[in-house]
């Protein structure tokens, strides 16, 4: 056996067995669950360190540490995973993200406690984020997709604010909505694509059929299912509003794997299915897109002008940033998805880290009402000024990693695809133009309104803490890998550039455009 | 002709009938104290019942036929037969402490649920009218009496004789349709139907014979509009029969209605005469069974329109294949049947699972309301853990079971891949969406909201019940993981 066959495999299931052993052990031993959570999820983070180290980076394009075995002969679904350019930053961003999660959770378990159930669920989580980034079969990429749900659904239930049981139901009936329709999506590919081995739901066949066969009508139905499964989760507007409830409500930890990682699966899902399998409806479909995505960008930057609650604030960027994402995907070029696939790293580690933040000043405020804050840097400067740090990453600060992923999405919608329109994008471009100075509007006035002036009457003699050792250890490496992206963004593109190429190539190809 | 007896195909229910006789005599001879033993002699019976199978599946792929084809023991047969032996068995699992405990006939419950059982087994080899017939009465008869077990609640003495009269009601008509199909074709067996369909084709007169028959068993799976009288019945019936009608009842009807469809009416030119009825009866019984759920506050009441709905997906495939069929093609029957099979193999296991804990509960709470459940995660973690498990798992979220089973009956409706059969899947999949909700609601009272009782100890599960509940969940759990396991069961059943 090679370690190249195991090496993904192990990436999604040590988290599962972690799962399994911290749901053995007793209630009572918090400590030894939290050992066992940590060492899980360093185990799955090493497992991905050695895949990058591994990873023959001049074949991005091509998928490495590939198995596929027999799973489900009935339904002709078979256990095919591999990575490639594009899934490898998302994989380790998520096996990342949630080594940083368990150790800000360490003393930091919200209400009602139990570290058992929250860091079983967490680990659940990990199987179904790590799993779908590698999934190459579509039967399996809806598998790990679904997983995620359930341990996001108790988070928000159970260790969330006063609103929880609202916002975790909206969350859950959103994105299964969503993703039934999906599923239906991904049936019609299996048994109307024409492919060289037949009906298939091996994602690599269908990218390359890119939907031969199919007759204008149903590539138009299908993209539509596929539309409506990933647009939720990323979210677009008009399908954005489960996202700021479940973000004001989920714990902490809750609210940054949800930015992270879980709205990068529908951005995922775009580039790796929706765009590929029937290129020729997504791109009837791109100008809507685009335009559902600048309507995110302005909608979302004037939704932030009107929060008061900083995390609801926090969650409303979310929306306009993953406009960014979703107008680089739009242009159907190389140029744009690399911005978009960096645009997600980027959000992953800015907002994700802008929520730790939002969760620290809970701990210590007890509030995140924004009126009733200040002063931030007087009386936890560290805190102040990483705060202020990651609101210069978000607002795309040349020289941080947002920039990167902001900026040639921008840049991306003046020259899309030739079969788009043009004069349509370029509008796009004016307005997502606009939608930067907002956001550099919004994130400021946070900004101004927690860390700058004195201290609020109530909160004078409050005892603040600041940054703490855990809080150190689990901001630090976000912290550096934002201001690395920022300085050298070759470091992702080098990886992503290959296996972009590759299947905007493709899809140029089945269009007969030509890229810019 | 002398009709030829293959003992060893008949093995399994003559098994089960020996059983039947050996209970009700040991009820009769055996001391009062002792008629507890009753309960382990039924179960050792329908394990026993259990080996012929094993030995016949051996032998795959022989199909034994006898009574001039009126009875068929082939994969598919001992698949379902085994199906139904082991939800008997989890049955009187769930059975033993609640009748030992309650002021019920000991031996007569058993010796009621084993006969019903017979039914369902001689159902599976059943491909003539006049078997199907005596099979479904043998199936109905005894539950008659089993629903208003608690003779002294008013409740259950309405749930028998609702379901009683409704019973009989469809039997009736069930029994005109089948008249008149054998006025039309001359024959009462299946084969011969079909034949005679395919060759002579079809007349307005057999429409109505065909819709009277589906009627009748429409009746029996509850599907909308003749589903009124499965709250009733669930809710007032002692809850392990309510899982018994439920899961095993259930799949008799819908036993009867797949060898009725797919081995006597699935021609071309007959196809059109059905599918419509059953696109419609499905699409119905999706939305209102999961409307009429949404409205429950005891879970009992929600699971039996939960039932509803779900009987409305099994039924989706059977659409599928008619309206595939109507079209001259004939592959989608395979999908159809294979997921008809499955849906019902894995709602077994996840209903039964749903049951066993409902009344594991009720044994501390004495009650089903869904305001009992809040913050059983707190009391009693293992309950709570297994009853998030069944019902996931019956919304169809993976890894759980249920996915399988609704995957399956999406993809028959796909592969049909008209405008009607996508619409149909479209339906099914809002409104398993819509199911989510109720399904969520009885999660988010164990998990998200806080205890009202007193005692804060454990549930204390008998062995029996943990068994039943180990069981289901183990089975839930595999099929959600590795499906092939268990598909193959599905596969096999459509080979033959």
């Amino acid at each position: 056996m090679e370690w190249s066959e195991w090496a993904l495999s192990l990436a999604v299931f040590i988290p599962a067995v972690g799962a399994v052993v911290t749901m053995l052990i007793p209630r009572a031993q918090e400590e030894l669950i939290k050992w066992v959570a940590l060492l899980t999820t360093l185990g799955a983070l090493g497992v991905v360190v050695a895949i990058l180290v591994d990873f023959d980076y001049d074949r991005g394009g091509e998928l490495q540490f590939a198995v596929d075995n027999r799973w489900i002969d009935v339904i002709n679904s078979r256990y095919h995973v591999a990575v490639d350019g594009i899934s490898l930053p998302l994989l380790a961003l998520s096996a990342f993200i949630t080594v940083l999660c368990v150790i800000y959770s360490w003393n930091h378990f919200p209400e009602p406690h139990n570290p058992k159930a929250f860091l079983t669920l967490m680990l659940v989580l990990e199987v179904g984020m790590n799993g779908t980034f590698v999934a190459q079969d579509l039967i399996l990429f809806f598998i790990f997709f679904e997983i995620v749900l359930l341990p996001m659904f108790f988070m928000i239930g159970v260790w969330g604010g006063p609103n929880r049981e609202y916002a975790s139901i909206k969350f859950f009936l959103f994105t299964l909505f969503g993703s039934a329709l999906m599923l239906l999506g991904f049936l019609a590919l299996y048994f109307k694509v024409d492919t060289p081995v037949g009906n298939s739901f091996d994602m690599v066949v269908l990218g390359e059929a890119a939907g031969a066969g199919l007759s204008n009508t149903t590539a138009q139905l299908i993209f539509a299912a596929l539309f409506l499964g990933f647009a939720i989760k990323v979210p677009m507007f008009p399908f954005h509003t489960w996202l700021p409830d479940a973000h004001t409500e989920a714990p902490t930890v809750g609210s940054v794997l949800l930015a992270a990682i879980l709205l990068k699966l529908g951005t995922y899902g775009f580039v790796r299915i929706a765009l590929p399998m029937v290129p020729e409806a997504a791109e009837d479909w791109a100008p809507w897109i685009g335009l559902l995505a600048v309507i995110g960008i302005i909608y979302g930057a004037l939704g932030c002008l009107a929060q008061r609650d900083m995390k609801r604030l926090i969650a409303f960027s979310s929306v306009a940033h993953m406009g960014f994402v979703m107008l680089g995907i739009s242009t159907m070029t190389d140029f744009g998805i690399n911005a978009a696939i960096f645009g997600m790293v980027a959000h992953g580690l800015i907002t994700g880290m802008l929520f730790f933040i939002a969760g620290s000043v809970q701990h210590n405020f007890h509030t995140r009402e924004m009126s009733r804050l200040g002063g931030l840097l007087q009386q936890a400067p560290k805190m102040g000024w990483i705060l202020g740090f990651c609101a210069m990453a978000s607002l795309g600060l040349p020289g941080l990693a947002g920039f990167w992923g902001e900026f040639p999405a921008i840049l991306s919608a003046f020259q899309p695809l030739s079969t788009l329109p043009e004069e349509t994008f370029r509008t796009y471009m004016v307005i997502a133009a606009i939608g930067t100075v907002l956001a550099a509007g919004y994130l400021l006035w946070m900004l101004a309104k927690v860390a700058f002036g004195t201290p609020k009457p109530e909160f004078e003699h409050a005892h603040v803490h600041d940054v703490n050792a855990f809080e150190w250890a689990s901001w630090l490496p976000i912290l550096v890998l934002i201001v690395a992206l920022g300085v050298y963004p070759n470091l992702l593109f080098k990886v992503t550039d290959d296996a972009v190429t590759r299947t905007t190539d493709g899809i140029a190809e089945v269009l007969g455009a030509e890229q810019p | 002709m002398n009709p030829v007896f293959d003992w060893h195909a008949l093995a399994p229910d003559v098994v089960l009938a020996a059983t039947i006789v050996v209970v009700l005599v040991a009820d009769l001879v055996l001391p009062e104290r002792a008629v507890w033993q009753t309960s382990r002699i039924a179960s050792l019976g329908v394990l026993a019942s259990l080996v012929p199978i094993v030995t016949l599946a051996d032998h795959a792929n022989d199909v034994r036929t006898m009574f001039s084809g009126a009875y068929v023991v082939d994969n598919y047969a001992l698949a379902l037969k085994a199906f139904f032996l082991v939800a008997t068995y989890v049955t009187i699992l769930l059975s033993v402490d609640y009748i030992e405990e309650g002021d019920y006939y000991k031996g007569e419950f058993y010796f009621l649920l084993l006969t019903s059982v017979l039914g369902m087994s001689i159902m599976t080899s059943a491909r003539d009218l006049i078997t199907i017939f005596v099979a479904l009465e043998t199936i109905s008869i005894p539950t008659f009496i089993l629903a208003a077990y608690r003779k002294h609640d008013r409740v259950s003495n309405e749930a028998g004789v609702k379901y009683y009269i409704i019973g009989v009601l469809s039997s009736a008509l069930m029994l005109y349709g089948m008249s008149l199909i054998f006025g039309v074709t001359g024959s009462t067996l299946l084969s011969d139907i079909r034949a005679h369909l395919e060759t002579v084709g079809t007349e307005p007169l057999l429409a109505v014979a065909i819709f009277l028959s589906i009627v009748g068993f429409a009746f029996k799976v509850s599907a909308v509009p003749f589903h009124f009288w499965a709250p009733d019945t669930y809710e007032g019936a002692p809850t392990p029969v309510t899982a018994f009608l439920s899961v095993a009842s259930k799949a008799g009807g819908f036993v009867a209605l797949l060898n009725i469809v797919f081995f006597g009416f699935a021609t071309e030119a007959a196809s059109d005469l059905w599918w419509g009825a059953l696109w419609a009866l499905a699409a119905l019984s999706m939305t209102l069974g999961n409307l009429a759920a949404l409205r429950q506050t005891n879970l009992v009441r929600m699971l039996a329109y939960s039932s509803v709905a779900q009987g409305g997906f099994m039924l989706v495939p059977f659409a599928a294949a008619g309206i595939a069929g109507a079209r001259g093609d004939a592959s989608v029957a395979g999908t159809s049947f294979e997921a008809v099979v499955i849906y019902l193999l894995v709602y077994g296991a996840m209903n039964l699972g749903a049951f066993a804990v409902v009344i594991a509960v009720a044994r501390r709470t004495r009650s089903a309301e869904i305001s009992t459940y809040r913050g059983l995660f707190a009391t009693s973690p293992a309950l709570a853990l297994t009853m998030t498990a069944f019902m996931a798992s019956l919304a169809g979220i993976p890894p759980l079971a249920g996915w399988f089973a609704k995957f399956v009956m999406f993809r028959s409706a796909l592969e049909a891949g008209t405008g009607w059969a996508v619409s149909l899947a479209v339906v099914a999949a809002v409104n398993s969406v819509i199911a989510f909700f109720y399904y969520a609601g009885v999660i988010r009272a164990m998990w998200f909201q806080p205890s009202e009782g007193e005692d804060r100890t454990p549930i204390r599960v008998p062995p029996a019940l943990s068994g039943a509940i180990a069981l289901t969940t183990a089975v839930t759990l595999v099929i959600g993981v590795y499906p092939q396991l268990f598909a193959r069961v599905g596969e096999l059943a459509v080979g033959s």
